[in-house]
C-alpha cells in the first residue's frame, strides 16, 4: 500500500503567489476586451454603448460582470483556503484513518444562500427595470426601415409613407439622435440582426414581422453581423449601419432616389444582371440578390467581406464562390466586352 | 432487524408489486408527454393567423360519428376493467371473454377511424391543420394497435390458463396502457372536435 | 428451476463460502460469445455504456480540434464551410448525446444496485435493452457523417435550414431518426432507474439515506421520461414535413419555424440538467470521503438537486430570448433562469462547507472533485448572466455562449466524470489508477481547459459570432483563438494521458482490495471488483454511511447496520423488492437470466429507422415485424420469473 502525499498542492508561498497571481490575471482578462475596444481594434465589442438603447444595457452588462468576477474569485479563495488551512495528515491506501464527525458547516448554507439570494434578486430587479426601458422607445420613431434577412444578405427597406419608399442592401444609414425603428423580416432562413454597439440581437424569422429600435447618438460606422447560424456563408454575412447627422441623412436618402448615372454598359448590366439585381431606373428588376443602386456610394461589397473598389468589384463578378464558396450568385458567363461594360457601368453609380 | 426480514414475502410477479407494472407506469408517463407536447403543437399552430376556414380546415370535424367512436373505445375499456376484476376472483373465462371484447372493440374503433380519414375533404398535405390532424389521430391510432395485439397475446394467455388469482400482473399491466390509450383519446377528441365549437377555429 | 412458490420465508444467513459458490453458479453470466451478447448484469452493461461514452468523448474531441485549428487565426482556408459545418454539427451531437448522457448512465448503472444494496437493477432486460439500442443509434448517427452526409446545420438543427427546401440530402433525415432511436435508450433507461430507486433498496434505506449520486441519477432519470418525447417528437415532425408532406415547420404553407424551437428546448433545456446533477452527485459522495467527514447539508443538497430540476422545465425560453417574444414571457423567463442558480449554489456551498470543516486528502480524485467547484462556479456565473434577457440580447449566439456551455459541460460533467474514474476504478477492476500520472492528468486537463476555454469569454464580449467558419482581418479575435486553439490541444493532452492511466492501471495497476479509500457506503463492502450477485446477503442499513459508523458519533436512535447477515435470496436468480419511502421488505422478485432479445429488439427496431431513413415501406414494415416479435417473445408469461399460475405450491 502507498501513502497519499499530505503536501497541498499549493503549499507555502507557492500558495500565496498563486492566490496572489491569479487575480490580476483575471482582472487582465476582464479589461482586455475594455482597452481592445478604447484601441478600436473589435469593431464587434458592445461593452462601451453608443445610443440611447445602448446605454442601459452596458451598464446592466458591467454590472453582472463585476458581480460574477466577484463572486469567482471568493469561491476561488475559499477553495483554496479550505483545501490548504488544514496541516494535511498522511493517510494510507487500504487502511481505515480518521473520520471527522457528522456536524457543523451548516453556517455556509446559510450565508451563502442568503447572499446568493440578495444578489440574485437584485439582479432580477435590474433586469426588468432595463427591460422595461429597452422595450420600447421613450418617443416615436422617426424612421423606419424593414429589414429582411437573406442568405447571405441584408436586404434594408426604408419606408417612408409618402411615395418616397427605395431600397438597398449592407449598407444601412440612421440618422443620429433620432430613433430608428427596424422591422426584422425572414426571408428564407432564420437570420439574426446584431449591431453589438447600438442594441441586442432581433432575428429575422420566416413567417413572423419583429420590431425592434436602434438609435445612435454620435456619427460614425458600427459594424453587424448575422448572429444566427444560417447555412454555409452565415460567417460572412456582415453589415453596416452608417450613422449621420440628420442633415446628412437626408442627403443621402435623397441621393438614393436618383436615377441612375448613365454610362457605357448599362445595356449589358441590365441583359446579364437585371434578372437577379434590381437598379432603381433602370429595367433591371430581379429580386434574388441585393439592390445595386448606387453601388459605389456603399463601403463594402459582398455583405461586408470585401472593401468596394474597382479590383473587388471585378474580381467577384468574376468569381464570387472564390470569396464566398456557396454563395447563391454564380460565375456569369460574360464576353469581355460585356464584363467591361458592366464593370464601368456599376464603378460609375456612386 | 430481524423483525423486519423474519416475515413471509410473496414470490415473483404479484399485482403492483411486480417490476414489469411499475415500468408500465412510467411507460404511460412518457406516452402522455408524447401526446401532451402533441396536443401543444395543435394549440400552438391554433393560435397563429389562418385564412378562415382553413383551421379546422373544411369547418369543424363532424361531431356524431367521433361520439360514437369514443363511446366504443370507453366500452372496450369497461370491458377490459371487468376482465380485471374477473381474474381477482379467479373466473378464467370471463377475464378471456373481456379480453377478448376489449380487442374486438378496438379494432372496430379503428376501422370506423379509418373510414372517417377516407371522408375528409383534405389530405396529408393540404394544410397545417391537416398535418395535425392526420398525425395527432395517426400516433393514437398506431397505439391502439398495438394495444389490440397486446389484448389479443394477453387473450391467448388467459385462454391458456397462465393466469390465476394469485399471478394476473401482465393483465393488469396490459389494463393500464389500454385505460391510458383511452384516456388519451378524450383529449384529441376535446381538442379536434370540441374546441373548434367552442371557439378556437379560424 | 421450473417451479416457483408463490411465497415463502426466506432465510437468513451469514455470509459464507457454500453459499457464494451456489449464489455464482445461478447469477454467473454464461461464458463466451453468447455470454457477451446476452448478459443482462448491470455491471457489464455499465462499463460498455462508460467505454462506448469515452470512445465518443475522444471522437468529439478530435472533431473539435481539427476545426479549431481552422479557427485559430483569421482567413484560413483548412477546411470548406460545408465540412466546418458537418464539424461543428457531429462535435455538438456526439458530445451532449453520445457521450455526456450515456456515461453517466454508466456510471450509476454499474454503481446503483451496489449503492442501494441490491443484486441487480430492477429490470435487467430493460438496461442490456438501453444500452444496445444505444449503441446502434450511436452507429446510425455516425454511419451519415462517415459516408460524407453527416448533419451540418447544428446539433439544434433549426428549421427552415433543416427543412428539405434548404436541405435535400440524406444527413438531416439520418439525424433525426437516429435521434428518435437514441431516445428510446435513455428513455427506457430512466425508466429502469426510476423503478430500481423506488423497489430495490435493501432494507432500512429509506430515501433519506440513499447516496446523492443516485438522487442526481434519480432526478435526470425522471425528468427524462418528460422531457425527451419533446425532442422525439420535433425530429418525428420534421422527418414528416421532409418526406410525407406534411407542414409542421413550414411557415410558407402556415407552420410555425419556432414550433420547432419551442419543442427542441422543452426538451434541451431539462437535458442539460440531466446531464450533470448525476455527476454533481458524484461528487456530493466522492469529495467527503477525501474530506474525511460526511457531506455538510445532505437533506438540503438532495432537495436542491430536485428542486434545479424541477426549475429546470420552466426556463426554455431563455434559448429564444432573441426571438421576438412578448415582454411578459421574456420577463418571467428572465427572472427564472436567473432564480435557478440558487439551488445550484446550495450545492456549492455545501462542498465547501465540507472541505473547510474537514481534513483533505490529496489524491487524484479529489483535485479533480475539488477543481470542479470552480468551474462550476465560472459556468454558473456565465449562465447567470445570460439569464438577463437584456445582457443576452448581447451575449446569445456569439463565443461567450461557446464558454459557458463548455465551462458548464466540461466543468460539470468531464471533470467529475474523470474524478470519478479514480475514485471507483479501484471497484471496477479491483486494481488503483496511477496517482502521480493522474496529477499529471489534472494539471494538463486544467490548465488546457481553462487556457482553451476562459479566452471565448472575451472574444465573445468582442463580438465573435457563434458557429463561423472563419472571421476576418481586423475583429480583434486573432490571439485569442489562437490561445483557444493552443489551450485545447493541452486539454487533449491531458485527455489522453488519462486514457493511458485507464489503460495502463487496467493491466498493471496495485491491487486495490475492497475499500482502498476507506469510504463509508456500500458498494465499498464487496470484493473489488464485486462478484456477479454483488452480495452475498442483502444488507440492511441504519444510516448514510453504514461502514463509517463504528466511528462516527451515533445518536441513540439510528440503527446499527448489518452487512455480513441478512436475507439470503438464493432459490434462483432473486433479488429483494421493498415499499417506496421506508425500504420494507415486501417481495421476493425472481430475477432474469441472460437472453439475447433485448439485442434481438435493438435490431429490429434499427431495422426499422433505416427503412425510415429510405423512406422504404417494406423494410418499415420487416422492422415493425420484427419488433412485435421480439416483444412478445419478451413478455411471454415465464414460470421461472414467477409470473404464472402454474405449478404454485398451492392453488
Amino acid at each position: 500500500m502507498w501513502r497519499i502525499s499530505p503536501k497541498c498542492p499549493f503549499s507555502g508561498s507557492s500558495r500565496i503567489a498563486a492566490v496572489r497571481g491569479f487575480r490580476p490575471l483575471l482582472l487582465g482578462f476582464a479589461l482586455a476586451p475594455f482597452s481592445c475596444a478604447a484601441a478600436g481594434a473589435a469593431p464587434l465589442e458592445y461593452l462601451t454603448g453608443a445610443g440611447e438603447k445602448a446605454g442601459p444595457v452596458v451598464a446592466l452588462t458591467w454590472g453582472v460582470i463585476v458581480i460574477s468576477l466577484s463572486v469567482i474569485l471568493v469561491i476561488t479563495a475559499l477553495l483554496v483556503g479550505g483545501i490548504c488551512k488544514n496541516s494535511p495528515r498522511a493517510v494510507v491506501v487500504g487502511e481505515k484513518s480518521a473520520i471527522g464527525p457528522d456536524e457543523g458547516g451548516h453556517k455556509w448554507l446559510w450565508i451563502g444562500v442568503g447572499v446568493s439570494s440578495l444578489v440574485l434578486l437584485f439582479t432580477v430587479v435590474w433586469t426588468m427595470v432595463v427591460l422595461a426601458d429597452i422595450q420600447a422607445p421613450a418617443s416615436r420613431p422617426s424612421v423606419t426601415i424593414e429589414v429582411t434577412g437573406r442568405q447571405w444578405w441584408w436586404q434594408a427597406h426604408y419606408v417612408s409613407g409618402e411615395g418616397r419608399d427605395f431600397t438597398t442592401a449592407n449598407e444601412i444609414h440612421i440618422p443620429t439622435g433620432e430613433i430608428v425603428r427596424l422591422k426584422l423580416l425572414g426571408g428564407d432562413v432564420i437570420h439574426s440582426f446584431w449591431v453589438p454597439r447600438l442594441a441586442g440581437k432581433m432575428d429575422a424569422i420566416p413567417g413572423q414581422i419583429n420590431e425592434t429600435w436602434i438609435e445612435a447618438a454620435k456619427p460614425g460606422i458600427y459594424q453587424g453581423q448575422c448572429t444566427e447560424y444560417c447555412g454555409v456563408e452565415h460567417a460572412k454575412m456582415l453589415f453596416r449601419v452608417v450613422a449621420q447627422s440628420p442633415a446628412d441623412f437626408r442627403a443621402w436618402w435623397a441621393h438614393q432616389l436618383a436615377a441612375p448615372v448613365s454610362a457605357n454598359g448599362r445595356q449589358a448590366f441590365v441583359e446579364n444582371c437585371g434578372r437577379c439585381h434590381t437598379m432603381r431606373g433602370t429595367r433591371a428588376t430581379g429580386t434574388l440578390g441585393p439592390d445595386l443602386s448606387h453601388l459605389m456610394a456603399r463601403q463594402t461589397i459582398a455583405s461586408g467581406v470585401l472593401p468596394n473598389n474597382p479590383r473587388t468589384i471585378a474580381a467577384w463578378i468574376a468569381n464570387p464562390q472564390a470569396f464566398k464558396p456557396g454563395t447563391l450568385m454564380p460565375a456569369v458567363k460574360l464576353s469581355d466586352s460585356d464584363r467591361a461594360g458592366i464593370t464601368a457601368f456599376l464603378l460609375a453609380q456612386d | 432487524m430481524a423483525d423486519q426480514l423474519n416475515q413471509i414475502l410473496p414470490v415473483g410477479a404479484m399485482d403492483t408489486r411486480a417490476s414489469g407494472w411499475w415500468a408500465m407506469i412510467f411507460t404511460v408517463f412518457t406516452e402522455a408527454s408524447l401526446f401532451a407536447y402533441l396536443l401543444f403543437s395543435y394549440y400552438y399552430l391554433a393560435v397563429q393567423p389562418h385564412a378562415p376556414g382553413t383551421f379546422p380546415e373544411g369547418g369543424p370535424p363532424p361531431l356524431m360519428i367521433s361520439a360514437i367512436n369514443t363511446a366504443i373505445l370507453l366500452t372496450s375499456s369497461a370491458a377490459v376493467g371487468w376482465a380485471q376484476l374477473s381474474i381477482e376472483h379467479n373466473k378464467k373465462w370471463r377475464l378471456v371473454a373481456g379480453l377478448g371484447t376489449g380487442a374486438l372493440l378496438g379494432m372496430i374503433f379503428l376501422v370506423i377511424q379509418c373510414f372517417e380519414w377516407a371522408n375528409r375533404p383534405f389530405g396529408l398535405s393540404s394544410t397545417p391543420y391537416s398535418s395535425l390532424y392526420f398525425v395527432l389521430t395517426g400516433f393514437h391510432m398506431a397505439h391502439v394497435a398495438v394495444g389490440v395485439v397486446m389484448l389479443l397475446a394477453l387473450t391467448l394467455w388467459s385462454g391458456i390458463g397462465y393466469f390465476n388469482s394469485r399471478r394476473f400482473a401482465h393483465i393488469h399491466i396490459g389494463a393500464l396502457y389500454w385505460h391510458f390509450v383511452d384516456a388519451v383519446w378524450i383529449a384529441v377528441f376535446f381538442t379536434f372536435y370540441i374546441t373548434p365549437l367552442l371557439g378556437l377555429k379560424a | 428451476m421450473t417451479s416457483t412458490e408463490y411465497e415463502r420465508r426466506p432465510l437468513i444467513g451469514t455470509e459464507a463460502p457454500a453459499l457464494a459458490e451456489r449464489l455464482h453458479r445461478l447469477w454467473e453470466t454464461a461464458p463466451g460469445l453468447y455470454g457477451w451478447l446476452a448478459t443482462v448484469d448491470h455491471k457489464d452493461i455499465g462499463l460498455r455504456y462508460i467505454i462506448t461514452a469515452f470512445a465518443f468523448l475522444i471522437l468529439g474531441g478530435v472533431e473539435a480540434l481539427v476545426f479549431r485549428l481552422q479557427l485559430s487565426w483569421s482567413n484560413l482556408h483548412l477546411l470548406t464551410p460545408e465540412q466546418y459545418d458537418q464539424l461543428f454539427t457531429v462535435h455538438g451531437m456526439t458530445m451532449i448525446f453520445l457521450y455526456a448522457g450515456p456515461v453517466l448512465s454508466g456510471f450509476s448503472n454499474y454503481l446503483w444496485p451496489l449503492l442501494l444494496g441490491a443484486r441487480d437493477m430492477a429490470l435487467p432486460r430493460l438496461n442490456a435493452l438501453s444500452y444496445w439500442v444505444y449503441l446502434c443509434a450511436g452507429l446510425v448517427l455516425y454511419s451519415g457523417f462517415a459516408l460524407g452526409f453527416g448533419p451540418d446545420v447544428g446539433w439544434f438543427n433549426y428549421v427552415p435550414l433543416a427543412a428539405r427546401a434548404y436541405n435535400d440530402g440524406p444527413n438531416i433525415d439520418v439525424y433525426a431518426l437516429g435521434m428518435v432511436l437514441l431516445g428510446i435508450s435513455t428513455t427506457v433507461g430512466s425508466i429502469n432507474f426510476v423503478v430500481t430507486f423506488l423497489r430495490m433498496r435493501c432494507p432500512g434505506m429509506s430515501i433519506n439515506r440513499v447516496p446523492i449520486l443516485v438522487w442526481g441519477t434519480l432526478t435526470a432519470s425522471a425528468a427524462n421520461i418528460f422531457a425527451i418525447p419533446a425532442v422525439s417528437l420535433a425530429f418525428l415532425l420534421l422527418w414528416m414535413d421532409r418526406n410525407i408532406g406534411t407542414h409542421f415547420f413550414d411557415a410558407t404553407a402556415g407552420g410555425s419555424a419556432l414550433l420547432w424551437q419551442h419543442l427542441f428546448w422543452m426538451f434541451g433545456h431539462p437535458w442539460v440538467y440531466a446531464i450533470v446533477l448525476p455527476a454533481m452527485g458524484m461528487v456530493s459522495d466522492g469529495l467527503p470521503v477525501f474530506c474525511r467527514r460526511p457531506l455538510v447539508g445532505y437533506s438540503v443538497v438532495a432537495l436542491a438537486t430536485v428542486a434545479t430540476m424541477v426549475l429546470g422545465f420552466g426556463v426554455w425560453v431563455h434559448h429564444m430570448f432573441a426571438t421576438g417574444l412578448p415582454g411578459v414571457s421574456l420577463s418571467f423567463f428572465s427572472a427564472a433562469s436567473i432564480i435557478i442558480a440558487l439551488p445550484s449554489a446550495v450545492g456549492v456551498f455545501a462542498w465547501l462547507a465540507t472541505i473547510w470543516t474537514g481534513r483533505p486528502v490529496f489524491t487524484a480524485a479529489f483535485m479533480f472533485f475539488a477543481s470542479f467547484i470552480l468551474l462550476f462556479t465560472i459556468g454558473g456565473v456565465s449562465g447567470y448572466m445570460t439569464g438577463s434577457v437584456p445582457v443576452d440580447w448581447q451575449l446569445t449566439d456569439t463565443y461567450f455562449i461557446v464558454a459557458h456551455l463548455h465551462y458548464v459541460l466540461i466543468g460539470i460533467n468531464v471533470f467529475p466524470v474523470v474524478g470519478a474514474t479514480y475514485f471507483w476504478f479501484p471497484k471496477f477492476t479491483g486494481r488503483l489508477m496511477d496517482e502521480r500520472l493522474g496529477r499529471w492528468n489534472f494539471w494538463t486537463m486544467f490548465a488546457g481547459f481553462n487556457l482553451g476555454f476562459f479566452p471565448m469569454h472575451i472574444s465573445g464580449l468582442m463580438g465573435m459570432p457563434r458557429r463561423i467558419y472563419t472571421y476576418g482581418d481586423g475583429m480583434g479575435w486573432n490571439w485569442l483563438n489562437l490561445i483557444t486553439t493552443l489551450g485545447s490541444f493541452l486539454f487533449g493532452l491531458g485527455v489522453l494521458l488519462f486514457v493511458w492511466n485507464v489503460m495502463k492501471s487496467w493491466k498493471s495497476g496495485a491491487k486495490a482490495g475492497d475499500n482502498p479509500w476507506d469510504a463509508p457506503t456500500l458498494e465499498w463492502a464487496t470484493p473489488s471488483p464485486p462478484p456477479s450477485y454483488n452480495f452475498m446477503v442483502i444488507p440492511t442499513v441504519g444510516s448514510r454511511h453504514p461502514l463509517w459508523e463504528d466511528r462516527l458519533a451515533r445518536p441513540a436512535k439510528v440503527e446499527k447496520s448489518f452487512i455480513a447477515r441478512g436475507l439470503t435470496l438464493e432459490h434462483g436468480r432473486e433479488a429483494l423488492g421493498t415499499t417506496p419511502l421506508d425500504a420494507e421488505p415486501n417481495v421476493i422478485l425472481k430475477m432474469p437470466d441472460d437472453t439475447l432479445i433485448p439485442l434481438c429488439l435493438a435490431l429490429a427496431m434499427t431495422v426499422l429507422t433505416i427503412g425510415l431513413a429510405r423512406v422504404n415501406w417494406l423494410v418499415v414494415g420487416l422492422g415493425a415485424l420484427l419488433i412485435a416479435a421480439a416483444i412478445i417473445a419478451w413478455l411471454w408469461p415465464s414460470t421461472v420469473l414467477g409470473e404464472t399460475a402454474e405449478a404454485g405450491r398451492d392453488g
